[in-house]
């Protein structure tokens, strides 16, 4: 599909003419979407449509476009992107344009090519000989970086509703408590079998609170089984994974039982200071000091982990990244590749990745605080799901439908 | 007390073809044309109670005798024509100069844009409408609109033989409109009719069509019309108007009849 932007101006409704240019697209085999509309006041005042024409090739487009100037339709004129030279490190030049999670493209010298790595709330940055338009954090502009400024030249074109319908094309962006959902976990899984054998890879962000809650053992098969392909979590996961393999407790919690250890409380913090003296939870893994649970899974499957750390972390264990803007930089470099993103029972997690990802990247969001889905659902991508259940349900009835049997 | 422009046919003839009216070999008498044109202008005068201004015929612009596609004026404005084809570009200098040398404030469309004047601009009060594709450009309207503060609704031309709209559409007066629907495409018809109620509206036959039934001058409850157009004269008279037929046949071999030959100055 290709597309052209037209305006129409002048006393367009009572002529008819609008309606004779929107049938004449049609008539062409195109189709339109009007993007906007300005009716005059008073009769004398002239009226403005602005009208995306959409046609399946070139010739066809520029076919319709011939047919519907000679009507008054003008082709909105279109300008390169504007640049400016950064003028610090870390510093945008003023007016820099902000992106979108959206595919979004720039017009250099006459041709619209498409940004890559979209992301929300970044910069655009134009390569030395304007090839290669690249999203840029903030933190990594460096003096002298060409950075797109204003919004002229830039485009960004709506996600379309996906083609094949599953439970992700049927459910929006909604979110709810009151919905069934186990036919949603059964999409999400035949999504998940699917993705697996087309070697895309599936992405988690998880919380702590899928070891306390018992959902371990089911997210330990799932890495094994070859569903997770990249892990996202804090210390405390990563803790209170091992601190279960080590001493059968979470937070010093018997997993089974219940009950309160004897200086439990003590149990992470043994953890991690044992994997601080090992010196990494790979060598712990090998070695064999921890041989079940996610982070044994993850170490066994070569799944690629990013732990950022926060400021209340214990420890912190080692490979966690203490600095906020490095973790950043690490979890976007592991997202290339990631079409299905699961966020369970994090919050920071959750929305750090949701911000990370482009909208096109379908997202499941699983917690039982449902302001956590509902904030992920508001980035507008037309395939998330947020579920208002308890992550260790959602992970056993998730790896029940892909074969793990408890 | 209605003025208008006209243009004696001292160098009018056939001398291109612009339109499938035109026939340089069979060409158009001349003589009989200052007849037909005499008699029309003392219909006008005498008949009709108009006052003629004439302007000075060029040799070598034989269309110049058609004054309605000089420009369009509103109160002492007037927006210039820019003719389609190079054979009537000539004729915008002397009637620029007209205008200048009479106190208008003369207005001019931005190069390329092709605009005939009271040829293809017609209405009454606050309803106008805009003949384009064939001779004048669309985007024309919008410079025309804004110069003369107008509402102008755009129609569709989609008749060769109709290439101005006042060969196929005239306003009276008293809002009533004269036309021939064939000469306009649906959206066209439904914009005259959604503005025009039916009871002011006169569809002329395709047989009288192409009389020029529709090319009339109308100054007050006068109408002056082409003639052999009985059952178009006969709907005038119903509603109120005195009809005036007179015998243009030399300058309908040029695609043009009474409206053609004047141009309104107020």
């Amino acid at each position: 599909m290709t597309h052209e932007t037209i305006l129409l101006h002048g006393h367009i409704i009572d002529s008819l003419l609008l309606p004779k240019v929107l049938d004449r697209i049609l008539q062409y085999g195109g189709s339109f979407e009007i993007a906007s509309i300005r009716i005059g006041k008073t009769r004398e005042e002239p009226s403005d449509a602005r009208i995306i024409v959409h046609a399946d090739s070139p010739e066809r487009l520029a076919e319709i476009i011939a047919a519907v100037q000679a009507h008054g339709a003008a082709v909105e004129k279109e300008a390169d992107c504007q640049w400016q030279e950064a003028l610090a490190d870390g510093v945008f030049p003023d007016d820099f344009y902000v992106t979108t999670h959206l595919p979004t493209e720039v017009r250099v010298h006459g041709k619209w090519v498409p940004v890559e790595g979209i992301e929300m709330d970044l910069g655009i940055r134009l390569d030395r000989n304007d090839l290669v338009p690249h999203t840029v954090p903030m933190a990594d502009v460096r003096k002298g970086d060409r950075i797109i400024v204003g919004h002229e030249g830039v485009r960004v074109t709506p996600l379309e509703r996906p083609a094949h319908l599953d439970v992700f094309g049927f459910m929006g962006a909604q979110v709810s408590s009151e919905r069934p959902h186990g036919y949603l976990i059964a999409g999400i899984a035949r999504r998940m079998q699917a993705l697996r054998k087309s070697e895309a890879k599936i992405l988690l962000a998880g919380g702590p609170a899928i070891i306390h809650g018992g959902g371990r053992e089911p997210l330990a098969w799932l890495i094994e089984a070859g569903y997770i392909h990249v892990l996202f979590c804090g210390n405390a996961l990563a803790a209170h994974d091992m601190e279960a393999h080590l001493y059968g407790t979470s937070l010093g919690l018997h997993l089974e039982g219940g009950s309160l250890a004897h200086h439990g409380h003590e149990h992470h913090l043994r953890t991690i200071n044992r994997i601080r003296a090992i010196g990494s939870i790979e060598e712990a893994v090998r070695q064999g000091v921890i041989t079940t649970g996610i982070m044994a899974a993850c170490v066994r499957r070569g799944v690629k982990i990013v732990m950022a750390g926060t400021i209340r972390d214990d420890g912190p264990l080692p490979g966690v990244i203490t600095d906020s803007v490095q973790a950043q930089a690490a979890m976007r470099a592991a997202l290339p590749g990631v079409e299905l993103a699961l966020l369970v029972a994090s919050t920071l997690h959750a929305v750090a990745t949701g911000n990370l990802l482009p909208a096109s990247v379908p997202t499941v969001c699983v917690d039982v605080n449902p302001a956590v889905p509902t904030k992920l659902a508001d980035r507008g991508s037309l395939q998330a799901i947020g579920l208002v259940m308890d992550a260790a349900s959602f992970l056993r009835e998730l790896a029940r439908h892909l074969g793990w049997k408890e | 007390m209605s003025c208008l422009l006209v243009c004696p046919p001292d160098h009018y003839q056939i001398a291109y073809e612009i339109n499938p009216w035109m026939d340089v070999k069979k060409g158009a008498d001349l003589t009989v044309a200052r007849v037909q044109w005499t008699a029309m202008m003392a219909v006008l005068e005498k008949n009709c109670g108009a006052t003629l201004e004439r302007i000075e015929p060029v040799a070598g612009l034989p269309d110049m005798v058609f004054t309605a596609n000089a420009g369009i004026l509103a109160g002492r404005t007037v927006v210039l024509s820019q003719f389609r084809y190079p054979e009537r570009r000539p004729e915008e200098a002397p009637f620029e100069r007209w205008f200048q040398e009479h106190g208008y404030q003369v207005k001019r469309l931005p190069t390329g844009l092709y605009f005939e004047g009271a040829g293809d601009m017609l209405g009454v009060r606050d309803v106008w409408f805009g003949g384009y594709l064939q001779r004048s450009d669309i985007r024309a309207y919008r410079y025309v609109g804004e110069f003369l503060g107008r509402e102008i609704l755009p129609l569709e031309l989609v008749d060769p033989r109709f290439y101005h709209l006042d060969t196929c559409f005239c306003m009276l007066s008293g809002g009533e409109v004269v036309w021939y629907p064939g000469a306009f495409d649906r959206y066209g018809q439904a914009a005259i009719m959604d503005r025009i109620p039916a009871a002011k509206r006169i569809a002329v036959p395709e047989e009288e069509a192409v009389r020029f039934a529709c090319n009339e001058v109308c100054i007050g409850k006068h109408v002056v019309i082409p003639e052999g157009n009985p059952s178009t004269m006969e709907r005038l008279e119903k509603l109120g108007y005195a009809t005036h037929a007179v015998g243009l046949s030399e300058f309908i071999k040029s695609g043009g009849a009474a409206k053609c030959l004047t141009l309104a100055l107020d």
